[in-house]
């Protein structure tokens, strides 16, 4: 791994909204078949960089490469074409539609000639399932709506698509912010399983305990700057979590974590 | 994770027919149908239950079944065109004015107002695209500017609110035969609008459900940025859901002219609104991202049922109305009903799977 080239490279990334620096002189680097942790607490210029890095926005400032190319993508589409697949917090998913046409929205199979070209929608309910049971789920009904399915579903619908669609980078935005914490281990296996699959997985978070779970890389970014870049050997959990958070914010978090630490047996015990 | 692996095919078998078919969205609609149709059955059997009858109720349902559709597909969408009805108006008086003031040839004046009607169409998509205003206000602009401009335009030109003679251009006979003439059916009259009506039905029921555009249209509907995040044309598809309500609109105020021989400047006010009601009782959500096109159909025939039901029955037709905000209403709730019992069905299904993921 270590004679690998990164696959997706920025150099001191700047951004400014009008006199607002949402992004000062921020580098990071993505590896295949590894998890770029981005932490950061919210207004830390997270959600800038990986609308940066999928085509929303344009650095002001920087360079971008990827695949050892210097590039600009001035579009998601731009840079869903070219593999970097992003898995938004709302997941662009559509509540009413069912599994099946939300897999495929966009990028729709078709069969049939000129006029008469139409949906393949046996192909699609058919590829569905498969994909979904290479991520170990069971879909029972592609015709069942999304808005009925659980958040960790969910979540696996969105991977599966952009792992289907031949992805070579995903970006996942927060997926496990609204999850509880069973669901957000079933999250933190498909991201796993992206990596082990050689995808660069770009996992946005501000919950350092699923970061350190599967991150290879982890970057934090304060108030639009970078923080710290560290390796998983070269830094700890705690070590981690304390750069996230200032000397103060640290007494609240500790107990915040005691509560979520109690929680987790109350539950414990609940289910024995 | 589910460990056990049992044939998805077993566990399809689950849900049965008869709660597939509650999870349509046009199930209310098609209730709805059963119970004004046995209801005047029982009320009026002498003439409700002759060829003729029927003739009689799908006469007005063709029409408004024509736009009911095209009104469904922009609900679906996640829109509203209240300029609908009026716009049957214009399209009429700009084809009577054109035809009868300066001699047009009918096909000719048809291909103007259909222009002028796609224009309008998409001046309504593109402003709610460009202005982020709701649809709803855009189009009661349109609405309005229509309503006035129809009466004027009509006024200033013949000097009164009626626009004769539209028979005398050339190539009217053909027109009407193609586009609403008669035809006899076992000796009953029929109306070449139902030949329409069912093909456009079909049409938009084949491209919402079976081509990417109708999945386009649902998801613009569902959520517009979600479907732009994943490189859905949202602002194409709305404006292209516009056009296409324009476009029954003139296809409708073609109706009108070529069987009335003449346009009237007040034709299609309050329509829009029926149109709507029909789509709405057919299943479509007033939020967007859910509906039929056959259910809007259907709702379109429960209409044709009341109007004509009502004279059938000997009432009094003032009544027309009360009976369709009765029927509105009950339609609602029956859809609010079954749209939940379709997701507590779905829910119900995946409830095993998630005991066996989660252990809870």
């Amino acid at each position: 791994m270590a004679k690998q080239h990164p696959i997706l490279e920025v150099k001191n990334i700047s951004k400014l909204f009008g006199s607002v620096i949402a992004l000062s002189n921020v580098s990071a680097k993505v590896y295949p078949g590894e998890v770029t942790c981005l932490l950061g607490d919210n207004g830390a210029g997270k959600s800038t960089l990986i609308k940066i890095l999928c085509g929303v926005h344009q650095a002001t400032d920087g360079e971008y490469y990827f695949e050892g190319q210097k590039t600009v993508f001035n579009s998601p589409r731009e840079a869903l074409d070219n593999g970097i697949a992003t898995v938004y917090q709302d997941l662009s998913l559509i509540p009413l539609m069912p599994v099946w046409r939300n897999f495929f929205l966009g990028l729709e199979p078709e069969k049939g000639w000129g006029p008469f070209r139409r949906y393949d929608v046996e192909f699609a309910t058919r590829t569905v399932r498969a994909e979904m049971s290479k991520m170990g789920i069971d879909i029972r009904d592609p015709e069942q709506s999304v808005g009925t399915m659980s958040g960790g579903e969910r979540q696996s619908i969105a991977i599966a698509r952009a792992v289907y669609f031949g992805a070579k980078v995903l970006i996942l935005d927060e997926p496990t912010a609204a999850l509880g914490v069973k669901q957000a281990g079933t999250v933190l296996k498909y991201i796993a399983q992206a990596k082990a699959r050689n995808l660069g997985v770009i996992f946005i978070t501000h919950n350092p305990h699923h970061a350190y779970a599967v991150g290879d890389r982890f970057i934090i970014l304060k108030r639009g700057k970078t923080l710290g870049s560290w390796k998983r050997d070269e830094i700890t959990r705690e070590e981690m979590i304390r750069s996230m958070s200032g000397a103060d914010e640290l007494e609240a978090l500790s107990h915040e974590l005691d509560e979520l630490a109690r929680r987790k047996v109350v539950e414990k015990l609940a289910d024995a | 994770m589910p460990t056990k692996t049992i044939a998805p095919d077993e566990r399809m078998a689950e849900i049965g027919f008869v709660r597939r078919m509650f999870r349509r969205p046009e199930v209310g609609a098609v209730i709805g149908a059963s119970v004004v149709w046995i209801f005047f059955a029982v009320v009026a059997p002498e003439n409700w239950l002759t060829l003729g009858g029927v003739a009689r109720i799908l006469d007005p349902s063709s029409t408004l079944g024509i736009m009911a559709i095209a009104v469904a597909l922009l609900m679906i969408g996640g829109e509203f065109d209240l300029s609908t009805g009026v716009m049957t108006g214009t399209t009429g008086i700009i084809t009577g004015l054109l035809a009868t003031q300066l001699g047009m040839n009918i096909w000719l004046a048809m291909l103007v107002s259909l222009i002028f009607a796609l224009a309008v169409g998409y001046f309504n998509g593109w402003m709610v695209i460009k202005t982020g205003l709701p649809s709803f206000i855009v189009t009661l602009a349109t609405f309005f500017i229509l309503r006035g401009a129809n009466v004027g335009v009509t006024r200033l030109v013949v000097s009164q609110v009626r626009i004769s003679g539209i028979d005398d251009a050339p190539g009217f006979y053909a027109a009407r035969a193609l586009l609403n003439g008669e035809m006899s059916f076992l000796g009953v009259e029929f109306r070449t609008s139902l030949i329409w009506w069912i093909l456009l039905t079909a049409l938009a029921t084949w491209i919402l459900l079976r081509t990417k555009y109708g999945s386009w249209i649902f998801a613009v509907g569902g959520d517009a940025v979600a479907a732009r995040n994943v490189g859905v044309p949202s602002n194409m598809v709305k404006i292209a859901l516009f056009m296409n309500t324009a476009f029954a609109a003139w296809l409708v105020g073609m109706m009108s002219d070529l069987r009335l021989r003449s346009a009237v400047a007040s034709q299609g006010i309050g329509q829009e609104f029926v149109f709507i009601i029909a789509a709405v009782i057919g299943g479509c959500l007033l939020t967007g991202g859910y509906g039929s096109a056959i259910g809007a159909g259907i709702g379109a025939l429960i209409f044709g049922m009341a109007r004509v039901g009502i004279v059938f029955a000997g009432w009094d037709t003032d009544w027309f109305f009360s009976f369709l905000g009765v029927m509105l209403l009950v339609a609602v709730i029956v859809n609010n009903y079954t749209r939940k019992r379709a997701e507590t069905v779905a829910v119900a299904v995946a409830k095993p799977q998630e005991k066996g993921e989660e252990e809870d």
